[in-house]
């Protein structure tokens, strides 16, 4: 993999790998805020996309594509669902910070 | 260095710089914007792999649909976000080490492999690759793609249902009652007595 030649598979495996790894260290950073923590899943879905398409690329196979297909719908799902389970906290709970929502520990 | 390569490193720059500033940033409504830029350079990234129907689809439905969601949700809420980035800087060396470890893991993993010397495909086939990937979903996967709508529905149910919100002093109309509704309890009759003026 030399950095200077056209950009082969690894380089794009490289991209998904900082993507997937700056997402994983916002989880951490913002780990009282809900909302930034949802923001960091659809980036990791979004490295996950990449690594797909790459691969999807590069052995010719089109089935690649049509699982980011599926990965986008679920993962629209799951952010209007998401949302929609946010709002309803903070209109009960009035407080979206993690460390506050304890109220299932026995 | 070729065109292609110049594209490659300048949009995956701008990928990265502003997934660490959705990260990092004070302001979800920054954070949400800056995600957008995150996804606009990815649809770039992926115009270069040559998957143009979903660089599409992902501006469409992320910039369009999802992220326009998500900046609703941070405007409507009035969460005092300083609050919550309070014990922010404390969670740096944890986040920047967990980081690395996942990088390092998953660069050993392609680099050592050899699963990145794949040799670049020929020039892709004649037909587009939306025709190219509309006959694989509906004839190949037409089940999953069934699947995949039904799974729509159901978020679209789940969402609404979550999010109603039921005054109890708003005013509303039961068909059921207004159905089962007897004369009697609607009409009174009373006998008014029959005043002779003469």
């Amino acid at each position: 993999m030399s950095l200077l030649t056209a950009p082969t598979l690894a380089h794009y495996l490289v991209l998904g790998a900082i993507l997937f790894a700056i997402s994983m260290a916002g989880i951490f950073l913002n780990r009282k805020n809900v909302i930034i923590i949802l923001m960091a899943i659809e980036l990791m879905l979004l490295a996950v996309n990449l690594n797909f398409i790459a691969f999807s690329h590069y052995l010719d196979d089109m089935a690649g594509q049509v699982f980011v297909f599926f990965i986008l719908t679920v993962a629209a799902a799951e952010a209007a669902i998401g949302l929609a389970i946010l709002v309803l906290l903070f209109r009960n709970a009035g407080t979206i910070d993690v460390d506050d929502l304890g109220d299932l520990k026995g | 260095m070729s065109f292609q390569t110049a594209t490659f490193y300048v949009f995956s720059a701008i990928l990265i710089l502003a997934a660490l500033r959705v990260v990092t940033t004070r302001n979800p409504v920054h954070a949400a914007l800056w995600l957008v830029l995150c996804f606009f350079s990815a649809a770039a990234i992926w115009l270069l792999l040559h998957a143009e129907f979903l660089a599409i689809a992902l501006v469409l439905v992320y910039v369009g649909a999802v992220m326009v969601l998500f900046l609703f949700v941070v405007m409507m809420l009035d969460v005092n976000f300083d609050t919550l980035r309070k014990d922010f800087k404390s969670y740096i060396p944890v986040a920047t080490i967990v980081g690395i470890l996942v990088l390092i893991e998953m660069a050993l993993v392609v680099i050592g492999s050899g699963a990145g010397d794949a040799p670049a495909p020929a020039a892709g086939g004649s037909e587009s690759n939306t025709r190219e990937l509309g006959k694989l979903l509906y004839v190949d996967y037409v089940y999953p793609f069934e699947i995949a709508a039904v799974i729509l529905l159901v978020a679209i149910i789940a969402a609404i249902a979550l999010a109603q919100r039921r005054r109890r002093d708003s005013k509303y109309q039961d068909p059921g009652l207004q159905v089962k509704v007897r004369p009697a309890e609607r009409v009174r009759l009373v006998d008014v007595p029959v005043e002779n003026k003469e």
